[in-house]
This record gives structure tokens, sequence and C-alpha cells, in this order.
């Protein structure tokens, strides 16, 4: 039983502090979602921990089966079994997905021979048209497309664990069930742990969470069972509102030497 | 073989109405080149005849596949010809321009002189020059292979290549210029001729060894509703400067103009174009892109010129350029100059590095960041390369790429 552990982790963006601390576990076959409010550190999380470049780790440590993530590049990160589904999937001109998963496998050190076959299995599975497979990564794809890319990619990789940053936006009822049913699938397939991260709780219909997390103001401040997701939609993320007064809008009136 | 006495009093013609002052990188058009670097006395100009196919010419002949005919140029004399039968019968010559159908009246027709210094040059001192003549209503199937090598130490060679296409013709050519690993200063000047409703696809290779100068020009002349393709990819050369004059001259012409070129150690590449639209319903279409690694310099400037009487323009020109160290540098000035309201025109130029989140999204899938990055850079030259005029150099370009990319660009 692997596990997917986050610590104390805080992190900056251009000097400004979005991560205060998060903690979390998830456990192999496990689907924790985080939900929060806009602002909440959501995306900065899933960032974070893919390593993209702009963020900075000021604390706390993030592990997979006991191997430290944070000081590895982000290839390094997959290939101890981290995956991302991208919010923004985006576009690379004259790379095409199968050599993007040809080159990712064989440095995963498995088969990359089966990725023809591999992929268009798995896009049938997750209804990507077969066309849409010679274009380009991401080229000219819909919002549905790049997201079923996106979890077809992850069916092809087999990571340990997934984070799935805001799979659910931008795209149509079909092409999120297709998606999420996929993911759901992985978590028994493959033993998948999923670490959702949502502002809805639409995704979580087919991708059942065994643990539903509310991220605001860069921590963890709650966690429940999946019927806290269902009270989240309701209720909305007021009780987790900001309680520090914003920053003040700069004054444009305001003496530039004071 | 001697040269007529026409040709010779051309050359001798050239050589009396010019000094062949060098020009000044003051000029515009001459501006961030090495021009200032070049001493003409410092090469023995070629005057005697090569012979024989040298056997890198020969090697890339084989690896072209089919081809309906060929001709080697060796240090500009014309070593071998080829064309097939049934070409020969619907009139197509390919070979040396002197003994070809109207040679005469086709030498300097498009270009006579040149567009510079280095063209006049090349009037005075070319010694075959090659003609590939299409008459009107043929098409060509397979591509004509002009392999223009050089392996003299220490030459100064002039290429001269005229290609006609006549009223409905079609065709496609691939003028590979390679070399031995020499030092030489070349001149070639191209003339690209097409008329009426003709359709020309032209792709130049510029693989000269790495030690070679060569400062090219290339004239374009479109007759009404012709179409010429022009693709170039510019990866040799220690300086490899490349201008390029489309005339669009007649009704519903269109130039659609393209390259790649990749700098790497310490070349310089230097691309200067003119899209000229003189009638009306005129297109031209450029896309130009470009890499530059370790110290290397790149140089883009682009004029589109529409004149009064061109209404109904369509004119676009792209220049991208990627910077893969530090040390690299690229410049791109695109510009415009239009006397007329009735046009659609545009132009675009960036310069920057390979982009953040395309590597970064390629990473999160376990691809390790130098392979990212050169996935990138080999897919950045895609968009040109699949649209290059003769299919059979593309692996041959791609593979050059990649070696630059083997040797490691960003140092």
């Amino acid at each position: 039983m692997g596990e997917l552990r986050i610590q104390g982790l805080t992190a900056e963006v251009a000097g400004r502090q979005i991560l205060n601390g998060v903690d979390l576990v998830v456990k192999s076959g496990e689907v924790h979602a985080v939900m929060g409010p806009n602002g909440a550190g959501k995306s900065t999380l899933s960032h974070v921990l893919m390593g993209k470049p702009g963020y900075t780790v000021t604390g706390g440590s993030v592990s997979i089966d006991g191997v430290d993530l944070l000081g590895l590049p982000t290839y390094e990160r997959a290939k101890a079994g981290l995956f991302l589904a991208m919010q923004y999937p985006v576009e690379v001109p004259g790379v095409s997905l199968e050599e993007l998963l040809t080159e990712a496998l064989s440095a995963l050190g498995r088969d990359s021979s089966v990725v023809h076959t591999t992929v268009a299995a798995e896009a049938e599975r997750i209804g990507l048209a077969t066309r849409l497979l010679d274009r380009p990564v991401n080229v000219d794809l819909s919002g549905g497309e790049k997201k079923r890319n996106e979890t077809m990619q992850l069916a092809v990789l087999r990571p340990k664990f997934a984070i799935l940053d805001e799979l659910d936006s931008g795209l149509d009822v079909d092409a999120l069930r297709a998606c999420s049913r996929r993911v759901e699938a992985a978590t028994t397939e493959f033993n998948l742990g999923v670490l959702a991260i949502t502002h809805y709780s639409r995704l979580l219909e087919e991708l059942k969470p065994d643990v539903v997390h509310v991220l605001a103001q860069g921590r963890i401040v709650a966690a429940g069972g999946p019927d806290l997701a269902d009270e989240l939609e309701r209720t909305g993320y007021a009780e987790w509102a900001e309680d520090e007064a914003p920053p003040a809008a700069a004054d444009p009136f305001a003496d530039p030497f004071a | 073989m001697s040269s007529p006495q026409w040709l010779v009093d051309r050359r001798s013609a050239a050589v009396q109405t010019d000094q062949f002052a060098m020009p000044s990188s003051e000029e515009e058009v001459w501006r961030y080149s090495r021009v200032a670097d070049v001493d003409l006395s410092q090469w023995a100009i070629v005057s005697d005849r090569s012979e024989g196919v040298p056997a890198g010419a020969a090697a890339l002949l084989d690896s072209l596949g089919h081809l309906a005919g060929s001709v080697v140029v060796r240090n500009g004399s014309v070593v071998a010809a080829r064309l097939d039968e049934a070409l020969v019968a619907k009139g197509v010559y390919v070979g040396s321009l002197v003994d070809g159908p109207d040679a005469q009246t086709s030498l300097g027709v498009v270009a006579d002189g040149g567009p510079d210094v280095f063209g006049r040059l090349n009037d005075a001192h070319f010694l075959d020059g090659v003609l590939v003549h299409v008459p009107a209503g043929v098409t060509v199937d397979a591509p004509i292979a002009i392999i223009d090598w050089i392996d003299i130490d220490g030459s100064a060679v002039y290429p001269r290549l005229v290609v006609r296409v006549g009223a409905d013709a079609d065709v496609r050519i691939l003028d590979w210029h390679g070399s031995a690993d020499i030092t030489a200063l070349v001149s070639p000047l191209v003339e690209l001729d097409v008329d009426r409703a003709g359709r020309l696809s032209y792709g130049n290779v510029q693989m000269r060894g790495p030690r070679v100068w060569q400062i090219a020009s290339q004239v374009s002349r479109v007759l009404n509703d012709g179409t010429l393709t022009s693709s170039h990819a510019g990866l040799g050369c220690d300086y490899g400067r490349m201008r390029t004059d489309c005339e669009l001259i007649g009704r519903g012409a269109t130039g659609n103009l393209s390259a790649v070129y990749f700098g790497t150690g310490s070349q310089t590449l230097d691309f200067r174009t003119f899209q000229h639209h003189a009638a009306p319903d005129t297109n031209s279409n450029l896309l130009f892109k470009g890499a530059v690694g370790g110290h290397s310099r790149s140089i883009y400037t682009g004029l589109i010129r529409v004149e009064k009487d061109a209404r109904g323009t369509n004119a676009f020109q792209t220049n991208r350029n990627l910077k893969l160290s530090d040390t690299a540098w690229a410049e791109s000035v695109p510009n415009l100059e239009i006397e007329t309201n009735d046009v659609k025109c545009s132009h675009a130029s960036t310069v920057g590095p390979v982009d953040e989140e395309q590597v970064f999204y390629l990473e999160s899938r376990g691809v390790p960041t130098e392979i990212a990055e050169r996935l990138i850079v080999a897919g950045f030259f895609d968009e040109v390369l699949e649209e290059f005029p003769v299919a059979a150099a593309v692996p041959l370009i791609a593979a050059a790429i990649d070696e630059r990319l083997d040797a490691g660009v960003n140092s």
C-alpha cells in the first residue's frame, strides 16, 4: 500500500505566501477531494506538487512511499509515480501524442513499443476520436477533448498517484462523466490514489471520494466524508471566507513619496 | 568546353561596369551582417573546370529516391545532368545553362545583375550556370534535384541557377547547397521565373561546411495566377546569408515563402526578404522559423511592399525565433510599406526561449527536461518542414537538426 504524504507544505508565488501549511495523506486506491473557494490555493497546490516553475516552496515535505519529491525535477516526480492532469493543458505544436508517450514510457523504464495499441484502446475507452491522436499534443482540441486526452494519458502512464486540477472545468457533462468514470475505474484497476482538486461537487458524482478536504487560505480547514461535498455545494464556502481584510486597493491619489 | 562569345562579352561587361565595392553595414539591408569582414582578395575565383561527381553529391542523389532529373554542379561546373526521356521529348531541359534553349535570353531575365554587388560578381564570374526549363502546359511529376557542391579550399564560387516555368506548367525542384569541409566564399544567384498559372515549388537546402561563407540571392518573378512556393533550410556555413526578392507582377500571382534555420557554435545566419506586390489580387505568405544556440546569431529583416495598383492584396509575414542559450542572439525586424487601402496585411515576429509551460507539460508526463526541449524544438520546425516542396529532403533536414540538438546548444 503506497501513500502520497504532504506535511506542513508552505509555498509562495512572487513573494506572496499562498500555501500556509497543507497536511494531507492519500493512500493507494483512495480518492481525496480538495475543495475550496477561489483563491484558496488549489491550483498552487497542484503546481507545487508537480514542481511547476514560478513557485517557491518555503517549508514542509511531500513524499511518495518515503521518496521525497520536493528536491526532484518534475520528470523525476513523474518517475516517482506522480501525475498531474492539468486544468489548462498546454498546446505543444509539432509534438505528437505518440511521440510524447513513447518518450514518457521509456523514461519511466516501461515498454514503449505498446504505445500505439495502448493509446488506441484507451482513447476508445474514453471516447476520444482516433483522428485526434495524430494531432500535435492538445493543438486545436476542444475543452472536453483536452480533458479526455489528459485522462487518457493518465490511463496509459498508470501512475501511483494522480492530481486532477479542476478536471471538471471547461467540459460538457458527457466528457465529465467519461473522465470521472475512467479515473474511478483506475482506482481499482491499478490501485490509483487520487487527489481531485475541484470547485464543484459534480466531478464527485462518478468519482467517489473517500475523504473531502476543504482548502481555504492555504491550509486544510476541514475534512469529512462524501456528504461534505454536497453540503459545500449547498452552503458555499462562506464559513471559511477570508477573515482578515483583503489588502486595500492602491489609492490612485496617494503621495508616491509618502 | 568554352563559353560562347555572348557569355564572354556579358561577363566582361559586368566586370567593367562595376568595381565591386563592398556595401557598408550602415545600409539597412546589410545591418548586423558580416559583410565588413568580406575581403574578396582573400579568395581565388574558380575559373578552371571541375570534373567528376564528388562522392558526397552522389550519396545525396542516391538518398533522394525517384527523381525526374538531376544536375550536379562542382565548383561552378556542371559535371553531370540527367533527365527522364519522356520529359526530354516534351521539351523540358535540365542542365548547363549555355547548352539550354534560349540560353542568352533566359539569363538575367529575372535578376540581371542581381540585387547587390554579389549578384554582379555572380554575373561576372559564374562558370556554367544551370538552367531548368519547363515548357508551357508540362507537368513534371517527380522532383528535379540540383546538387551544388564545392570542394576547392580557399575558392570564390558563383553558382547560377535559372528556372523558367512556362504557362500552366508545374515542377518541383530541390536545390541542395553542399560542400566538403573547406573554406570558401560562395555567392549563388537564383532566378525563378513563373509564367501565367505556372506552379513552381522550389526547396533550397543550405548545408555547406562549417567554414564556408555564403552570400546568396534568390530573385523570383511570378506572372498572372502563377504560384511560387519557395522553402529554405539554412543550417550550414560560418556566415550564411540569403536575400529573397519575390516580385508578384501579374494579377492573382502568389508567393509562398518559408524557411527554417538553426544556428549553433558561432554561426551567423542572415535573412532579408522582400515581398513585392506590384499587381492586383496578389498573395504572399511568409513564414520564417529559426533557432539559435551556442554563440550563434540570426538576423531576419523583411519588407512587404504593396504598390498603389495592387488592390486586393493579401500579404502576411511571420518570423519566429527560439533562443536556446543565453549567449545566442536573434534579431527580427518586420516592415510594411503599403500604398493602397484595399489590402489585408499583417506581420508578426517573436524572439524567445523554449516555452516553459510546454516543457513543464512534457516533463509532467515523465519526459526528462533535455528530451522535452528537443521534442519542442524539433516540433517547432515541423510546420515548415511538412510543407517542404521535396518530401525526400525532409528526413535529411530533420537529421541535421537532430545532430545539432545532440551536440548540445544550450551554451
